[in-house]
C-alpha cells in the first residue's frame, strides 16, 4: 500500500502546486494580501506531500519490492542497503523525483525564510516556483512514474548497472540537482521583478544567498562527478567534455557570472537589466541541462522516437519557461530603471568583462554541445566535438580572465586607479612570475603549457591572499590585532578570497596533468613498471568474491627506491545479475599526487595490461573546488546575506517598543 | 567621461570578446570535429585515405586476432561492408565479438583503418547509437532489445 499512498501524495503535491500558482496570482490581480499569503503555505504543503512521496518510493526500493517496475527495472535484493537507497535516484524515474523535492524544497524554503520580501514579490516568486513544479509533477505522473506496479512480479530485479554501484553515486546527484534546481530561484525572482516592475539593489540581497547556496552546491556537485568518473570509468581523466558534462558546466559558468553580477547590483545598483537576464538565462541552462540529460537526446536522437512522450515533454516544458521568461523581459525590461554610473576602471568595469567573459564560455560549451545535435537534424551528417574542441576554444577565454582577476578584485568601485592597484599586487604577481620562470627552466624540453597554467594558478592563490593581507595587516599593530583584524573582515571578503584561492588550485592541478606519466604494458607476475618516480611490482594475481560480486584483481606493489609503500589492487568485477565486467582502478595516494592503475585484458598465458598512471598534484584539482565551494558557503554566512538573519538590536528594540 | 564614451567603450569591449569567441569557435569547429561513418558510407562517399574520423559497427565474430605485444586487429562491419580496424592499447571492458563499437582514428588505404581509440559505449542496450542508426540505415537492425 505504501507504493499507492506515494503515489496519491506525488498527486496531492501537484494539486497543491497548482493552487500555489492559481491562488497568489488571484491575490496578486485583485491586490488581495491574504490571498497572497496562502503561497507560502501551499509551497510548505507541496514540499510534505513530495517528501512522501520520495519516502514512499525509498521504503519501496530497501523493501526490494519488486512488484514495482521502477524497482524491478533498478534494484536487487542482495544490494547492500546504501545502494538500494541510492538506487532511487540512478534511474530516470527516481532523479526526476529527487529533481522536483529539491525544487519543492527550495520553495518551501523561500516561503519560510527569514528574509524581509515584499508580500507582492515573494508572492510572485512563488507563483513562479509553483508553475515549474507543476510542469515537473505532470511530468512524472503521465510520463515517468516510478510508482507503477507491474502485472506479474519478477522474483528478482534487473539490478543497479555496476557503474553506478559507488559511494560517489550516492552523492553526485543529489548535489548537481541542489544546484541546477537551486538557479531556479534566481530565476523566480527575476520574473517576480518583471511582472512587479521593480527592482532595485534590495532585489540582489534577496537573490544572492540563494545562488550562492546553489552555485555552490553545483560546485561540489561537478567535482564529485569528476572525481567519480576519474576513478570509475578506468581512462584516468578527470574531465572529457562529454555532452552530460557540459550540461553541468554551462549553468555552473552562467551562475557564477550571476554570482558576481549581482554583487555589482546590490553595491553599486547598476546591471539591473543584464542580472536580471542572467538570472533567466542561468536557470535556462539548467534546464537545457536536465533536457539533455533525461531526454535521452544525448544517447540517441532515436530516443524520441522508442519514447517520443519524454523528450517532447521536456522539450515543451523548456520552450515554455525559457519562451515565457525571455519574451515577459523583452516586454518588460524598459521599465526597469537603469542606475549607478561607472568609469571603465573601476571594480565594476572588471566584473563586467567577468560577466562577458564568463557568459561568452558558457555560450561556447553550449554551441559545441548543441552543434552536433543540430548538424544532425538539418544533415543527418554525424560529428562528433570533442576535447580539442573545447581545449581550443576555452583556454583562451578563460586564461585571460584568470590572469586579469586578482587585478579585478584590487580596483576600487566607480573608478579605480589601475597603476595603484598593479603596485599593490607586485609582490605576488612578481613572485609568481619567478616561480614560473623556474618551473619552465627545471622542465625545460617538456610541456610549456604546463608550467604556464601552474603559474597563473599560484597567480591567483597568492593575488587572493594578498588581498586578504592588504585588508588586514597594519605594520604598527601587533599579530596578534592583526589576526583579529583578518577573522573581522566580513564572512563574504573572507569567502571571496577563499573561492578565488581555490579556483588558482584546480588550476594548478589542471596545469600538473602536463606532468604525468602514462605506461601501457602487458605484464607477467613479478614485473616491475616504473610510475613516475615510484615503481610498480605485479606480486600475484587473484580471483576472490566480494558482497555482490565476484573480482579478478592484480596485487601490485608500490616502491620508492628500496622502501615499499603499500598495494594496490586493480580488477575486474562481475555483479551478480550483470554479464558484463567493471574496471575497478587502483589508486595509490602519495603527497598530493596519485598512482592510477587500470587493468586491461587477462591473458591465457596469465598476463594482464594494465595502464598505469603517475598524476602529480592531481588531488588539487578537486581539493581547489572543495575551496571554492567552501568559499561559498562561508560568505553564505556573511550577515548581509543570511538567509535566516536574525534581527539586529536596534530592530527588536524598536518592536519591543 | 559622458555616457556617450562609456557606451562606446562597452561596446567596443564587448563587441572584441564577442569577436574572439565567434573566432575561436569558427576555427576550432573547422579544425577539431570528428565525422562519423559506417563502412558502408565509408565506401560510398569515397572517403580519402588518411581522414581522420570515427568509424562504428559490429565487431564481427571470429575476426579478432590478438598478435604479441597489445596489437590487435578486428573486422567492423555493418551487414553489407566491412571495414579492417588496427589498434594498439587497452580495449575496453564491454569489447566483444558481436558487440557494438565505435572507433575514431585515420582512414588507410585497402579499407583499413588505425584506430587511436576504440569506444563501446553502453546505453541500456550496449549499443552506440551511431552503430544503431548505421545498421538500420543498411537495413539489418534486430530493434530495441527491451526486457
Amino acid at each position: 500500500m505504501t507504493v499507492e499512498w506515494g503515489h496519491f501524495a506525488l498527486i496531492l503535491a501537484l494539486v497543491l502546486s497548482l493552487c500555489q500558482v492559481g491562488l497568489p496570482l488571484w491575490g496578486l490581480v485583485s491586490r488581495d494580501a491574504a490571498l497572497m499569503q496562502t503561497a507560502r503555505g501551499t509551497a510548505v504543503g507541496a514540499f510534505v506531500f513530495t517528501l512522501l512521496a520520495f519516502a514512499a518510493l525509498t521504503y519501496a526500493y530497501v523493501q526490494s519490492d519488486f512488484s514495482v517496475i521502477n524497482v524491478a527495472m533498478n534494484s536487487h535484493s542482495t544490494k547492500p542497503l546504501a545502494y538500494k537507497i541510492s538506487g532511487v535516484w540512478s534511474n530516470h524515474e527516481g532523479s526526476m523525483l529527487l529533481w522536483v523535492l529539491i525544487l519543492t524544497l527550495f520553495a518551501a524554503l523561500v516561503a519560510m525564510a527569514r528574509q524581509a520580501i515584499p508580500l507582492p514579490l515573494l508572492a510572485a516568486v512563488l507563483v513562479v516556483q509553483g508553475a515549474v513544479a507543476s510542469a515537473f509533477f505532470l511530468f512524472i505522473l503521465i510520463t515517468s512514474n516510478p510508482f507503477l506496479r507491474a502485472m506479474d512480479v519478477p522474483a528478482e530485479g534487473r539490478g543497479l548497472n555496476p557503474i553506478l554501484q559507488d559511494p560517489g553515486l550516492a552523492i553526485h546527484p543529489p548535489l548537481l540537482y541542489i544546484g541546477y534546481v537551486g538557479f531556479s530561484i534566481a530565476f523566480s525572482f527575476a520574473i517576480g521583478a518583471l511582472i512587479h516592475g521593480r527592482i532595485d539593489a534590495v532585489w540582489a540581497r534577496f537573490v544572492r544567498p540563494w545562488t550562492l547556496l546553489a552555485w555552490s552546491f553545483l560546485t561540489l556537485g561537478i567535482a564529485m562527478g569528476s572525481y567519480w568518473a576519474y576513478y570509475e570509468l578506468g581512462w584516468g581523466g578527470f574531465w572529457f567534455w562529454d555532452p552530460v558534462e557540459n550540461a553541468s558546466l554551462m549553468p555552473w559558468l552562467a551562475g557564477t557570472a550571476l554570482l558576481h553580477s549581482t554583487v555589482v547590483m546590490e553595491k553599486r545598483d547598476a546591471l539591473k537589466v543584464w542580472t536580471i537576464l542572467l538570472s533567466i538565462l542561468t536557470f535556462s541552462l539548467s534546464l537545457i541541462g536536465t533536457f539533455l540529460v533525461r531526454s535521452g537526446v544525448l544517447t540517441s536522437v532515436h530516443t524520441f522516437a522508442s519514447d517520443p512522450s519524454r523528450g517532447k515533454f521536456i522539450l515543451g516544458i523548456l520552450v515554455f519557461f525559457i519562451g515565457g521568461g525571455l519574451s515577459l523581459f523583452a516586454w518588460r525590461a524598459h521599465a526597469l530603471r537603469q542606475g549607478g554610473l561607472f568609469a571603465p576602471i573601476s571594480r565594476e568595469a572588471g566584473l563586467v568583462l567577468n560577466n562577458l567573459v564568463l557568459a561568452t564560455m558558457a555560450a561556447t560549451v553550449l554551441i559545441g554541445t548543441l552543434y552536433p545535435l543540430v548538424l544532425e537534424a538539418t544533415s543527418g551528417d554525424k560529428i562528433s566535438v570533442g576535447a580539442p574542441f573545447f581545449e581550443a576554444t576555452m583556454l583562451p577565454l578563460f586564461l585571460p580572465l584568470a590572469v586579469l582577476q586578482p587585478l579585478g578584485t584590487a580596483l576600487s568601485w566607480k573608478r579605480a586607479d589601475l597603476w595603484a592597484a598593479m603596485q599593490r599586487l607586485s609582490w605576488a604577481f612578481g613572485f609568481s612570475v619567478l616561480v614560473m620562470g623556474i618551473v619552465l627552466y627545471v622542465t625545460r624540453g617538456g610541456s610549456v603549457i604546463a608550467p604556464v597554467g601552474a603559474g597563473i594558478g599560484l597567480w591567483l592563490v597568492l593575488g587572493s591572499m594578498a588581498d586578504l593581507w592588504l585588508r588586514v595587516w597594519r605594520a604598527k599593530a601587533g599579530w596578534a590585532v592583526n589576526l583579529s583584524r583578518l577573522i573581522g573582515l566580513p564572512r563574504a571578503a573572507l569567502g571571496t578570497a577563499l573561492a578565488h584561492a581555490g579556483l588558482g588550485i584546480s588550476l594548478i592541478g589542471i596545469a600538473a596533468t602536463g606532468w604525468g606519466t602514462e605506461v601501457i604494458a602487458t605484464v607477467g607476475k613479478g614485473a616491475e613498471i616504473p610510475a613516475g618516480p615510484y615503481r610498480v611490482v605485479l606480486e600475484q594475481v587473484i580471483t576472490r568474491n566480494g558482497p555482490d560480486y565476484r573480482e579478478t584483481i592484480g596485487r601490485f606493489q608500490v616502491y620508492s627506491d628500496q622502501n615499499r609503500l603499500g598495494v594496490i589492487e586493480p580488477g575486474k568485477r562481475l555483479f551478480i545479475g550483470q554479464t558484463m565486467p567493471k574496471t575497478e582502478a587502483g589508486l595509490m595516494t602519495l603527497g598530493l599526487g596519485q598512482i592510477y592503475a587500470s587493468l586491461g585484458e587477462f591473458q591465457t598465458d596469465g598476463t594482464v595490461s594494465l595502464r598505469l598512471y603517475w598524476k602529480p598534484l592531481v588531488i588539487l584539482i578537486w581539493a581547489g573546488a572543495l575551496v571554492m565551494a567552501l568559499g561559498g558557503f562561508l560568505s553564505l554566512l556573511d550577515r548581509r546575506s543570511r538567509i535566516a538573519a536574525p534581527k539586529t538590536a536596534r530592530q527588536a528594540q524598536g518592536e519591543a517598543a | 567621461m559622458t555616457r556617450k564614451t562609456r557606451r562606446l567603450v562597452t561596446i567596443a569591449g564587448l563587441g572584441s570578446i564577442l569577436a574572439l569567441a565567434v573566432g575561436l569557435v569558427l576555427y576550432a569547429l573547422n579544425d577539431s570535429i570528428v565525422f562519423f561513418y559506417g563502412p558502408t558510407e565509408v565506401i560510398e562517399k569515397k572517403i580519402n585515405v588518411g581522414a581522420r574520423l570515427r568509424i562504428g559497427g559490429l565487431v564481427k565474430v571470429g575476426s579478432v586476432v590478438r598478435s604479441s605485444d597489445r596489437m590487435v586487429e578486428f573486422v567492423v562491419g555493418d551487414g553489407n561492408n566491412e571495414i579492417v580496424i588496427h589498434y594498439k592499447g587497452l580495449l575496453p571492458d564491454l569489447f566483444r565479438e558481436g558487440q557494438g563499437i565505435v572507433a575514431e582514428g585515420r582512414l588507410e588505404a585497402g579499407q583499413r583503418f588505425a584506430a587511436e581509440t576504440v569506444l563501446a559505449k553502453h546505453d541500456e542496450n550496449y549499443m552506440p547509437r551511431e552503430v544503431a542508426d548505421s545498421l538500420k540505415k543498411q537495413g539489418h537492425w534486430q530493434g530495441e532489445t527491451k526486457p
